[in-house]
């Protein structure tokens, strides 16, 4: 099979300009990745001079059979970690032929919040720490749990080293040098304490740049378990029982929340979000009342609250945001299937457009 | 294997002058491609140059036992993904030894009709999107599908990811770089509706050309489908039911639909197509009928339509042609098992030669 690997790891750049092209898109149901690739006559690094391309939306559920053509627009540009040389990730949006966003492009709407003055003054930054689990491909169990059974309960798994404690770490370390390589901006990764469980984090990216980022590593990590022939979830709650769920903690801050005075900034930031909190929630992934419980470091889903070092509360503010009056706080609501481009722009929304 | 390996990639440019050409070419039933190879005193890029050669025509139903010699005549170079370094494949047609095309010598009808001075003034492009199944080597079940079973549903396929919707995409990947590197025009790739279906395409290219590239990108395909260990089908309708058939779509323009008012060409050269719809079909590959239905985006076999991005039409004009007012049109009827010389130049003919 090396002889296959040899062809996949070709190296063309002394063979020929051009470079291929992966057009990168979110399909029907709203979290189901798609891709196709396109040659291109030389490199670019500029989003908006790439060509805009087109796929067939009847078969994604976007676009009816007799007018199916789905239009995609280039918007974020990553170096492919499975191609290499000089090939590319485009991470791109979705709209109508007339040029209009079709309804499930949720990046359109964010990038309008994102461009808002009040806004781009704020500089808003996120860290988005994306929960998953690892799943065995013909069993749907989890991965390195016992067909037909349980593997012993959480405590050991956490930060876990060992054949017993920790399933699925080459897949999490392809992952994390393939983001970096990719340019994402991915902050580090952690064994989570259900088996089979991971975390990885984004950020800090500022506005838009964060859904970008999110997602394409959703898609890099996708492309990693097909690989590895395991299957990825995003389900907020994959296992019923006691075991941990998996959520999107999003990690927020404006310019104002950075500077001194900011933990007042915060303050009022958090307030606003409790006034909202039935639309945050609403917004903030489908299946949460599964994984919000008011147990397993969560808080119930009907109720907001928030706390300093509290991972029983909605929203946590750190110790070292407390200590210095200044830094950024952690909502802890949305679960791992989330859209990043509608989070982070409604806790944009709220805290700094919304006047209660 | 390793060792294996090294000697196949072995690099001889440092002991020898001699290069390695394999000779291609359609055997007796029209689809099955063959290769021999020789060696060569020295590297050669140009056709003309390369010598003639022969094969034994009783082996492959295209010659009887008392006078089976076959003439092969190379008509196109590309560099060898396999062998690498100056060593080439040879895309040859076949002929008597008095040479005389042998009957399923497809080629050379096609040339003489894209020499013809009508059609070279308007400099015919193709694209052709090939599509294809994968199929497990054993029990020629499709790849992934679980033996004696079937998968979900048609609907997360196509241009999916992951372990549970994307199956080999390695020799999809690696086919890429390798026709790439070969010197074929591969335009893009992308997974298909059903599941172990892929599809790559071919083009822009000119004239007999779109044949040649063709058919050398089908054998560099088979080549690395055997190095995986699955097999290739170009049958039209591979699983009977609710799953997609493979085509060979192909896009067509001429100058003049390329230039200023070609919208108005391009609907001549549609109605031209519409008046022989029977014979085009009889010529478009075997068991279409089969894949031809109606459903799973295909026009039915006996009727002849045309839409703007229309999938369920015998004839697709996009929008992007549609709103320029020039451009070119995908004809969606050929299976994936037709012959592109045929194709190609019936299209070409039927449109700038045929009158009603």
């Amino acid at each position: 099979m090396s002889l296959l690997n040899d062809l996949v790891n070709l190296n063309l750049c002394d063979v020929t300009e051009k470079v291929i092209a992966e057009y990168i898109w979110i399909g029907g149901s709203g979290m189901d990745m798609r891709s196709k690739a396109r040659t291109l006559p030389g490199p670019e690094s500029n989003p908006s001079k790439l060509p805009k391309w087109n796929y067939d939306g009847s078969s994604t559920e976007q676009a009816t059979g007799d007018n199916s053509e789905v239009i995609i627009y280039p918007q974020a540009i990553f170096r492919d970690p499975f191609r290499r040389g000089r090939n590319m990730l485009v991470m791109c949006d979705t709209y109508t032929p007339t040029g209009d966003p079709i309804p499930t492009n949720k990046r359109f709407i964010a990038d309008k919040i994102f461009s808002h003055p009040d806004v781009v003054a704020e500089e808003p930054w996120y860290g988005i720490e994306q929960e998953y689990t690892l799943f065995q491909k013909d069993t749907k169990w989890p991965l390195g749990w016992p067909v037909g059974g349980f593997p012993a309960p959480q405590g050991p798994y956490y930060c876990g080293v060992g054949s017993d404690k920790a399933f699925g770490r080459d897949i999490v370390d392809a992952h994390y040098k393939a983001c970096l390589f990719a340019g994402i901006n991915i902050s580090g990764i952690n064994g989570e304490v259900m088996p089979g469980q991971w975390e990885f984090q984004v950020g800090p990216v500022t506005g838009i740049s964060s859904g970008d980022q999110v997602w394409m590593a959703r898609y890099i990590l996708e492309r990693i378990t097909e690989i590895a022939g395991a299957v990825l979830s995003f389900d907020p709650k994959p296992v019923l029982g006691d075991w941990n769920g998996a959520g999107a903690h999003t990690n927020y801050s404006t310019k104002s929340m950075r500077n001194d005075g900011g933990i007042e900034v915060i303050n009022e930031a958090i307030e606003k979000l409790s006034k909202r909190h039935k639309e945050h929630i609403a917004a903030y992934g489908k299946g949460n009342e599964r994984r919000l419980t008011g147990l397993h470091e969560t808080a119930d889903i009907n109720t907001f609250s928030w706390g300093v070092a509290n991972r029983g509360a909605s929203v946590r503010v750190g110790r070292d945001t407390e200590k210095e009056g200044k830094g950024y706080f952690e909502d802890r609501r949305p679960s791992s299937n989330m859209d990043p481009y509608v989070v982070t722009s409604m806790i944009a929304e709220t805290t700094i457009l919304w006047k209660p | 294997m390793s060792r294996i390996n090294d000697f196949i990639k072995f690099n001889l440019n440092e002991t020898t002058r001699k290069s390695i050409a394999e000779y291609l070419w359609i055997g007796g039933s029209g689809m099955d491609l063959r290769s021999k190879a020789r060696t060569l005193p020295e590297p050669v890029t140009d056709p003309a140059k390369l010598p003639l050669w022969n094969f034994d025509g009783s082996s492959t139903d295209q010659a009887p036992g008392d006078d089976s010699e076959v003439i092969l005549r190379p008509q196109a170079i590309f560099r060898d993904p396999f062998r690498g370094g100056s060593n080439i494949l040879v895309m040859c047609d076949t002929y008597t030894p008095a040479g005389d095309p042998i009957p399923t010598n497809k080629r050379f009808s096609a040339d003489k009709i894209f020499n013809h001075p009508d059609v070279a003034a308007e400099e015919p492009w193709f694209g052709i999107e090939q599509e294809y199944t994968l199929l497990q080597k054993d029990t020629k079940w499709p790849l992934g599908w679980p033996v004696g079973g079937f998968p979900g549903p048609q609907g997360p396929y196509y241009c999916g990811v992951g372990a549970d919707k994307s199956f080999g995409r390695d020799i999809v990947d690696a086919h890429y770089k390798a026709c790439l590197y070969a010197g074929i025009n591969i335009s893009g790739i992308n997974g298909e509706v059903m599941p172990a279906q892929w599809e790559f395409q071919v083009g822009p290219a000119t004239g007999i050309s779109a044949g040649d590239q063709l058919w050398v990108a089908r054998y560099i395909l088979e080549r690395i489908t055997e190095i995986a260990g699955v097999v290739l089908s170009f049958d039209p309708k591979p699983i009977p039911g609710d799953w997609n058939g493979a085509g060979a779509h192909t896009n067509y323009s001429t100058k003049s639909m390329r230039n200023d008012g070609g919208i108005d060409v391009i609907r001549k050269a549609i109605e031209k197509l519409g008046l022989r719809h029977e014979q085009h079909i009889a010529a478009y590959g075997e068991g279409n009928d089969r894949r031809l239905t109606g459903r799973h985006e295909t026009a039915d076999i006996n009727s002849f339509s045309w839409g703007v991005a229309n999938r369920g039409a015998s004839i697709r004009v996009g929008r992007d042609t549609e709103k320029a007012g020039k451009g070119y049109f995908e004809d969606r009827r050929p299976a994936s098992n037709m012959d592109p010389y045929v194709v190609t130049s019936m299209i070409a003919e039927t449109t700038i030669l045929w009158k009603p």
